[in-house]
């Protein structure tokens, strides 16, 4: 519905606040996966990656983060690799 | 074989038990066959919503310790024919009852009966889990704040998680005026925000309090606006199409009008 008092104003009202509020604090709740995902996307990723390079598991590093500013407030997958090597096409 | 629904919100206060005895009692009054457990152990209080405070003898610890049997400790509610009480324990502590324990209560229940309805306690931990362990089916209640929304997507999340799939939304004490204001979350945004089907919307009413001082349900009030909601809810429960109410009464064309000058409220 058309209204002149919203229009005249620029003040947005309490129900927009709110949503948008709520909104971004859902994007954060919903990133928090659980272990077991985060596990199962590590294992399919390495396995991917490693038809094309040997990986040092030791020393990897992959989490889902909320915190980085980078990323406009959404929750961003951060990952450390370290290739000890390329493999070769004929291997 | 009747159908186990937990009814749950994550966050206290918003309304679960009312719905829980309404949708009851609803239930009853389209002839089925209904049991209400009140799964909040240490924090009873379905009972004196419903009214049935002074009939309990046996709650639910006792049934499911084998302290009586099953018949013993349904209470029946003589002004809704067809309706039981299980009762929480109140001085028990919250582990009196376990998942398994819970589970056998509502595959047993629901030989009987065409509906078990269980009221959640807030919270997430074990008499959350309990609460859900039996259950089929689950109904989501939020309020139209950012903490109870926040929690509702929380506990659908959690549903989810335990394979109970598809909950359903109530959306409780909706204010259609300060809706029309644009200070209050309409429906839309909250089916926008949790992505789940809703089974009703309830406005806020006075009645609500009214009845639950006399304890009895305000499903069973004709000239009641959130009787009429719950009636329409026990409906789509049973499978029943029935349209979202219409809940801004001022619609009239002098109301319209004041609104698009901005004399509204």
């Amino acid at each position: 519905m058309f209204d002149l008092k919203k229009f005249f104003s620029k003040k947005p009202t309490s129900k927009d606040v709110a949503r948008d509020r709520l909104k971004l604090v859902l994007v954060h709740d919903r990133a928090n996966c659980s272990p077991e995902l985060l596990e199962m996307i590590r294992g399919e990723i390495l396995e991917v990656l490693q038809k094309y390079v040997n990986i040092d598991t030791s020393k990897l590093d992959i989490r889902i983060s909320t915190h980085e500013r980078d990323f406009e407030g959404k929750p961003a997958l951060i990952a450390n690799i370290p290739i000890t090597s390329m493999r070769r096409p004929s291997e | 074989m009747g159908e186990v629904i937990v009814i749950t919100s994550g966050k206290g206060g918003v309304g679960k038990t009312t719905t829980t005895a309404n949708i009851g009692a609803g239930l009853v009054n389209l002839g089925k066959s209904v049991v209400v457990i009140d799964a909040d152990i240490g924090l009873r209080n379905l009972d004196v919503v419903l009214g049935l405070e002074n009939r309990i003898v046996y709650d639910i610890v006792d049934i499911v310790t084998g302290q009586c049997r099953l018949k013993q400790a349904l209470i029946k509610d003589k002004r809704f024919d067809g309706l039981y009480l299980i009762p929480a324990a109140q001085t028990k502590d919250k582990d009196s009852v376990s998942t398994e324990q819970m589970i056998n209560l509502c595959n047993e229940l629901k030989e009987n009966h065409d509906y078990v309805l269980i009221d959640c306690p807030a919270g997430i931990e074990q008499g959350f889990r309990n609460a859900i362990a039996g259950a089929d089916r689950a109904i989501v209640v939020t309020t139209p704040e950012i903490s109870a929304v926040r929690d509702a997507d929380r506990i659908i999340g959690l549903l989810e998680a335990a394979e109970i799939n598809d909950p359903k939304l109530i959306v409780n004490r909706i204010r259609p005026e300060m809706v029309r204001r644009g200070e209050m979350m309409d429906l839309e945004d909250m089916k926008d925000i949790l992505a789940i089907e809703v089974l009703g919307v309830v406005p806020d009413d006075e009645n609500v309090v009214i009845s639950t001082n006399r304890g009895i349900p305000t499903v069973a009030d004709e000239n009641s606006f959130s009787g009429q909601a719950f009636r329409n809810i026990a409906l789509r429960i049973t499978g029943e199409e029935v349209p979202l109410m219409e809940l801004d009464l001022d619609n009239t064309m002098m109301g319209k009008l004041k609104r698009l000058l901005g004399f509204g409220k």
